[in-house]
């Protein structure tokens, strides 16, 4: 009665001990990083799987953070050959992949994804500016009554932040810190809106100042103020951390007129008919605005080649090729569908020839 | 207590007290009971609610609209040298074909946008369709074949009415001349209404008509086989063995203690122990049924040996001790009388504890099968996702489509989870002998 499955279960050990040999080989393309690009990277995949004689690639969304952390961990079958993210790889994040052996990378800009505010269709439109955005989500604010002081945010109306806003409560749905959008809707958004204030602005000056004049000590400390007071969100809360999923936030605004949400531009499109976008700064989120930089909001997105894998592990030049065509990154094409928004032609020929060369990345 | 009082005030009888407290009584009883009914009414509630926005969300899932192209299959675009050799076949341009045939239906749309729009009242999957038939038949080039293909998702989604064509046409995706386009071929009988086949025999996909769970089933599939076949003879033996054989002392007691509580370990922990000891100390392959089988081998374990122990607990000792009396060793007592008689108990044990593994999302996330794959998995080696993770991914794109499908792999799971768990009932009514 027993025999059976105990000799399939010592089968399964022994192929379990078998496996290393089976790990040296590999023949998909494996890609992890941000959930931002995940959307495209998987349309450009499943056009490369079904036309090319590879297989499709595995894709997980793992964040940018995560991605390159896992990227970054060595050369081998086991680790990563692309990571997907929605910001630049930072220095320290750069330095960690030499450490580990990750010597040449290439990097590749995709293309930009604007970071819509909206709310539902049935309250009215927002026009907001990066001051607004900034006053109204901040952990800390200078005094209203004037002075170079800052406050807990006292803010409860939109109104009370500008008098040309509606006087509705503020509550704002956004993506968690883990969110490669909460960080560029931190650096574009809010510290947008902190730099107007010249106080504000004048610590990150002085710690410039500092930084030349030597001190390195007292410029870190000033960065970090800077940072705190310009990137702090209020926990009080106003701004709700409705996780990564941007569908729920979609499905959350069209249930309450008065909460307004912070997620990709994708989104927005997908959604016209439910939510509208806010301008900002005067600026309407549209793909000509977040193409040509004019929204303040918009970011780009880039993927990451690990070069040692390249030759070891079959596809990943053409994967490559498929990703930088005019077909799928071009003004018509089928990743402009889905909501990317293209580069000008030649900063997409400049990064499609740094594909085809695998040019390593300098920092 | 019946005996008059001295005070001469009138006799109270027990039952007179009994009375007169009686209506209180039953309506106390009643109120209890109406808190039960209460309960178990709000629980149904809230299950027919979830069932409700589930099954009315996703039953449109399991149609898809198909439409009636009539393809010309020009040797010239095919194979212009003659040439009948499948290579040559396969790299042809066939959504050119379509597009063309589609043209030809609506000669009057001219301009470049709007024909973008027209070319996209198929399915991307429409060439692949064709290139599969003209494969199958070569003969059929030269001829014009009428081919019933997958209507794209946002038309598929404008046919069961899930677009509120009420709205002005610059805020919904789906444009006016596509509306009108639509019509028509629904006048001409080009538009039919199918089971959606491709659901169930196809792997993910970005594209909503040509994604299905084909892929998420048989990663389920394998990473359960993993774990059926190592939770369970591993949770049997070790309930055999602590139940029968295991000296009662301190360390048996730390054991039985150890494994009650990693009943209760939250799954996402069995994860990060699958990560720091498969992946990264025995280099498994990350996103492989075998890692994600391992992982909920831990989970499960604990529960199987649970319900193994109390199944073994209820088998009396006399049929025991009467094997034994009768010379048998304790192997034999065990393993032929004891055993067979708690095994039904095993099996649900078994049988829950899987229920369990198969709904679970939490642990796979960090060994990598939260990924999109489009390919089948047919071994333990090759990447794979399983059910509750491909519902997780779906409900996280931004495709509307996605919407209903979603809820349709909602049902499919469900409907799983019942199929076991009735298992599990039938088997204890059928073989669970009560003494």
């Amino acid at each position: 009665m027993f025999k059976k499955p105990l000799v399939l279960a010592t089968a399964v050990a022994a192929t379990l001990v078998g496996s290393n040999v089976h790990a040296a080989a590999r023949d998909y393309i494996s890609i992890v990083g941000s959930s931002t690009v995940y959307p495209f990277a998987t349309v450009v995949a499943e056009h490369f799987g079904k036309e090319s004689k590879y297989k499709t690639p595995k894709i997980e969304s793992t964040g940018s953070g995560g991605g390159l952390k896992l990227f970054c961990a060595g050369i081998g079958i086991e680790t990563p050959d692309i990571t997907n993210a929605s910001r630049r790889i930072k220095k320290s994040e750069f330095m960690t992949c030499q450490k580990n052996g990750v010597k040449e990378l290439t990097e590749i800009k995709i293309g930009y994804d604007g970071i819509a505010i909206a709310n539902s269709k049935k309250a009215p439109p927002l026009d907001l500016t990066l001051r607004d955005i900034f006053l109204a989500l901040a952990k800390n604010v200078p005094n209203p009554k004037g002075g170079e002081e800052l406050i807990a945010n006292p803010y409860k109306t939109w109104k009370e932040v500008n008098a040309k806003l509606p006087a509705t409560p503020i509550k704002v749905l956004g993506p968690p810190p883990t969110s490669g959008t909460r960080d560029a809707f931190a650096e574009l958004g809010m510290e947008g809106g902190c730099k107007s204030f010249a106080f504000i602005k004048q610590i990150k000056a002085d710690s410039k100042a500092a930084k030349k004049a030597g001190d390195k000590e007292k410029a870190k400390v000033l960065k970090s103020k800077y940072k705190g007071i310009c990137h702090g969100v209020r926990e009080d809360g106003a701004y709700i951390e409705a996780g990564e999923n941007d569908n729920l936030i979609v499905q959350k605004l069209e249930a309450d007129p008065e909460a307004v949400g912070v997620f990709g531009y994708s989104f927005l499109e997908e959604n016209m008919d439910m939510v509208q976008g806010a301008k900002v700064d005067g600026v309407p989120v549209t793909f000509e605005t977040i193409g040509d930089g004019s929204y303040p909001l918009s970011r780009p997105l880039f993927f990451y080649v690990k070069k040692a894998h390249v030759g070891k592990v079959p596809g990943i030049p053409g994967y490559i090729a498929e990703f930088t065509s005019e077909k799928a990154w071009g003004d018509e094409g089928y990743l402009s569908d889905r909501g990317l928004i293209p580069m000008p032609k030649e900063e997409r020929e400049k990064y499609a020839a740094d594909g085809k060369a695998l040019t390593p990345l300098e920092m | 207590m019946n005996t008059p009082t001295s005070t001469g005030a009138p006799r109270r009888r027990t039952i007179d007290i009994v009375n007169a407290g009686l209506k209180k009584r039953r309506r106390a009883e009643r109120r209890f009971r109406l808190y039960g009914m209460t309960a178990i009414s709000m629980g149904l509630l809230f299950l027919l609610t979830l069932f409700g926005s589930i099954i009315s969300k996703g039953y449109t899932a399991f149609w898809q609209h198909y439409m009636l192209i009539d393809v010309t299959l020009t040797p010239a675009d095919i194979a212009p040298d003659g040439s009948r050799d499948p290579q040559v076949l396969a790299k042809a341009n066939y959504m050119g074909l379509v597009k063309a045939s589609l043209r030809e239906m609506f000669p009057e749309v001219t301009g470049r946008r709007d024909k973008r729009r027209l070319y996209k009242l198929v399915s991307s999957g429409a060439a692949s369709e064709v290139r599969k038939r003209v494969l199958e038949d070569p003969a059929l080039i030269g001829k014009t074949v009428g081919f019933w293909v997958p209507t794209d998702d946002e038309v598929d989604l404008l046919l069961k009415g899930r677009v509120n064509t009420q709205l002005p046409e610059s805020q919904r995706r789906v444009k006016d001349n596509v509306v009108a386009w639509v019509e028509t071929l629904k006048q001409q009988g080009r538009i039919q209404k199918r089971f959606n086949t491709i659901f169930f025999t196809h792997g993910d996909s970005r594209n909503p008509e040509q994604a299905g769970i084909l892929g998420a089933v048989s990663g389920s599939f394998l990473t359960l086989l993993v774990t059926l076949l190592l939770a369970f003879p591993i949770g049997v033996a070790a309930a055999v063995y602590l139940e029968e054989f295991a000296p009662r002392n301190w360390f048996t007691d730390l054991i039985e203690v150890n494994i009650n509580n990693l009943a209760a370990v939250p799954s996402i922990v069995f994860g990060l122990l699958g990560l720091a000891v498969f992946l990264n100390f025995f280099h498994l392959p990350r996103s492989a049924p075998l890692v994600g089988g391992l992982v909920l081998t831990l989970m499960t374990l604990p529960t199987i040996i649970i319900a193994s122990r109390a199944a073994l607990k209820s088998v009396p000792p006399s049929i025991k001790e009467a094997a034994l009396g009768v010379g048998a060793s304790p192997m034999q007592a065990i393993y032929y009388h004891v055993l067979p008689l708690a095994m039904p108990g095993m099996l649900t044990g078994t049988i829950i504890g899987m229920a369990q593994a198969l709904g679970e999302s939490a642990p796979l996330l960090m060994i990598g099968m939260v990924a999109f794959i489009v390919d089948v998995p047919h071994g333990v080696f090759d990447p794979a996702t399983v059910l509750p993770v491909q519902i997780y991914l779906w409900a996280d794109s931004p495709e509307r489509a996605f919407v209903e499908r979603t809820s349709a792999a909602i049902i499919v799971l469900l409907a799983f989870l019942v199929t076991m768990n009735l298992l599990a009932v039938i088997l204890r009514r059928r073989f669970e002998r009560r003494w």
